[in-house]
């Protein structure tokens, strides 16, 4: 038996995330997390109740206003970029700067922390970019330039990209939006796959709340600044999504579990 | 080679060949030409378009903004602001003209405009964590400075005027083997820290926070690119005047012919080119065969613009 806390990878204590000025605006407070080894957790809540924001604050690529975040029990802050480069990697939303780039220069960039200063490929590295390629069934592509790619191509070379990079933690921000259903849904499943296979731990924020009940392992609830973790079927017997959405048009059935608009 | 054999002195080819293999019989005036004027020139050509370009890639890949050049962080404009001051301010202010005779107020000079306007803006970059913010508090310095130097320009006696303008037109000519020792250095430093940076460079092909989370220290590497852009471009524009373009022109047109990102491909590529077209445009500014010389400045362009007007409609997209 392994003592439970080593199952801990990246957890958070009272946090609070947002943004600093004058005034500090947090965007969720109190927060207390923990994501376990091996498990796919998504993160749901309506526009602007920061799941970006709390992402970020998690992938420590945004100043935290309160509490700290642990990455294997350690606070993230105190983590050097290198170290915390092997240990962690994201997925974000916007276009990437540079579409000029391959698929197989892009996942190759995500090598970065283990090759030296000249950028050399060790035969390990080729080995995770190979495999990388292959989880995501990009092989075929690996030659196509990005601005080539379609949306859905394009998110699994993304997320190629943080396998290659071969961390215990992978976040990732809305990787489904602008994809279809058939897209999503596939996506949502690699992403099941790595965290259960390779035993990683994936958090996704997302919108498909009624695709990801069955598929994820836990589920986080942002609502009026607080966050919940639990499993799915205990947060639909909380009921805490029919309070989730602000107005009477929306009821989630529970029996379906669908939401259904009235 | 063939750079040196080009110059309003007609020299022939067998002759340079004595001259540069040490031997006796050639004409004293020739050998002169050659080994104090003509290689020093073709040398300063050489680093002054490598250097301008490999400055200009890295701006862009900083910057994420193709509109990128060495000069966007107000180099060539606190260069001139420097010689403007001397020059033109030069009889009002009563500096003494000594300065001017050997050409080393001019250097001293622009070395103290660009330096002085950089070091503003990366005092200003440590506070500004937004790398289009920076870019353009770097145009906002240029025109401030160039307004001043407007202003210098308008109270100024027409002789005056026209030295500092033959300054503006850029020279590879007037450098002395001594400058150029300075200068080689200069440019080492710059382009060494250019290639110690190269892996980060290629991180941030992605973006800031994708290269954050590849373990890439941002503010230290951005730190080290704005460092050596300014050694490199705040150098040779002190040496050498304002040449405009191949540091915007020659990354672009790196790119489109190797359609790489990788910049271990990018910036040896850079240093290539943009020293061949350096050597080349120098070439054509001495006219072959008119005892004429043209300004740099106005070659570069002349011949560069269309090169990339052409490579973008051919290819009808900009990668970047």
């Amino acid at each position: 038996m392994e003592h439970p806390h080593s199952q801990r990878l990246l957890s958070c204590i009272d946090l609070a995330a947002g943004y600093r000025g004058k005034e500090d605006i947090s965007v969720v407070e109190h927060v207390n997390l923990d994501l376990k080894k091996g498990s796919f957790v998504t993160m749901v809540g309506i526009n602007g109740s920061g799941k970006s924001t709390l992402l970020r604050t998690l992938a420590g690529l945004q100043e935290k206003l309160n509490g700290d975040v642990l990455l294997e029990g350690k606070s993230l802050s105190k983590i050097d970029p290198e170290a915390k480069s092997l240990k962690l990697s994201v997925v974000l939303t916007g276009q990437l700067i540079s579409k000029n780039l391959t698929v197989l220069e892009l996942v190759t960039l995500g090598r970065q922390p283990y090759t030296n200063w000249l950028g050399q490929l060790t035969e390990e590295d080729k080995t995770q970019i190979n495999a990388a390629l292959s989880a995501t069934e990009l092989q075929a592509f690996k030659n196509t330039a990005c601005y080539a790619l379609s949306d859905g191509q394009l998110q699994r070379a993304l997320i190629a990209r943080a396998l290659a990079q071969n961390t215990s933690v992978i976040l990732l921000d809305e990787p489904t939006t602008h994809l279809d259903l058939h897209h999503k849904a596939s996506i949502f499943s690699l992403l099941k796959k790595i965290a259960n296979e390779q035993h990683k731990t994936v958090l996704c924020t997302t919108h498909d709340i009624e695709l990801v009940l069955s598929l994820c392992d836990e589920m986080i609830v942002l609502h009026n600044k607080k966050a919940l973790q639990d499993t799915p079927q205990a947060l639909i017997e909380s009921g805490i999504f029919d309070s989730l959405f602000p107005g009477d048009h929306i009821h989630f059935d529970q029996r379906s579990r669908r939401f259904l608009i009235r | 080679m063939v750079n040196i054999a080009m110059g309003s002195v007609h020299i022939p080819l067998h002759a340079i060949f004595d001259i540069l293999s040490g031997a006796e019989h050639v004409k004293a005036a020739w050998s002169y030409i050659i080994i104090d004027y003509r290689i020093p020139k073709a040398i300063a050509a050489l680093m002054t378009g490598s250097g301008l370009a490999v400055a200009g890639l890295m701006m862009q890949t900083l910057f994420k903004n193709p509109l990128a050049g060495p000069f966007v962080l107000g180099i060539s404009s606190g260069a001139s602001l420097g010689v403007a001051f001397l020059i033109l301010g030069g009889s009002t202010l009563g500096i003494s003209a000594v300065f001017l005779v050997n050409g080393w107020g001019t250097i001293i000079a622009a070395s103290l405009g660009s330096f002085t306007v950089l070091s503003i803006v990366i005092l200003v970059a440590s506070r500004v964590r937004d790398a289009m913010a920076l870019l353009i508090i770097g145009l906002m310095f240029g025109s401030l400075t160039s307004a001043v130097v407007s202003i210098l320009t308008y109270f100024s006696p027409a002789e005056e005027l026209q030295r500092y303008m033959f300054w503006s037109f850029g020279s590879l000519g007037d450098i002395s083997w001594e400058a150029l020792g300075i200068l080689s250095l200069c440019y080492t430093t710059g382009i060494l820290l250019a290639f110690s940076i190269t892996k980060n460079l290629n991180s941030l092909l992605l973006g800031d926070a994708y290269a954050q989370s590849l373990g890439v220290a941002l503010q230290r590497s951005r730190f080290i690119i704005l460092i050596s852009t300014s050694i490199l471009a705040g150098s040779l524009t002190a040496f050498v005047g304002p040449i405009a373009f191949v540091g915007l022109a020659v990354p672009h047109l790196i790119r489109q012919w190797f359609t790489a990102s990788n910049h271990w491909t990018l910036l040896p590529a850079c240093i290539m080119g943009g020293a061949l077209l350096m050597l080349f445009c120098d070439i054509l500014s001495q006219m072959p065969g008119l005892p004429v010389t043209l300004p740099i400045n106005a070659i570069t362009s002349l011949i560069g613009a269309p090169i990339v007007i052409w490579l973008l409609v051919r290819k009808k997209k900009l990668l970047f």
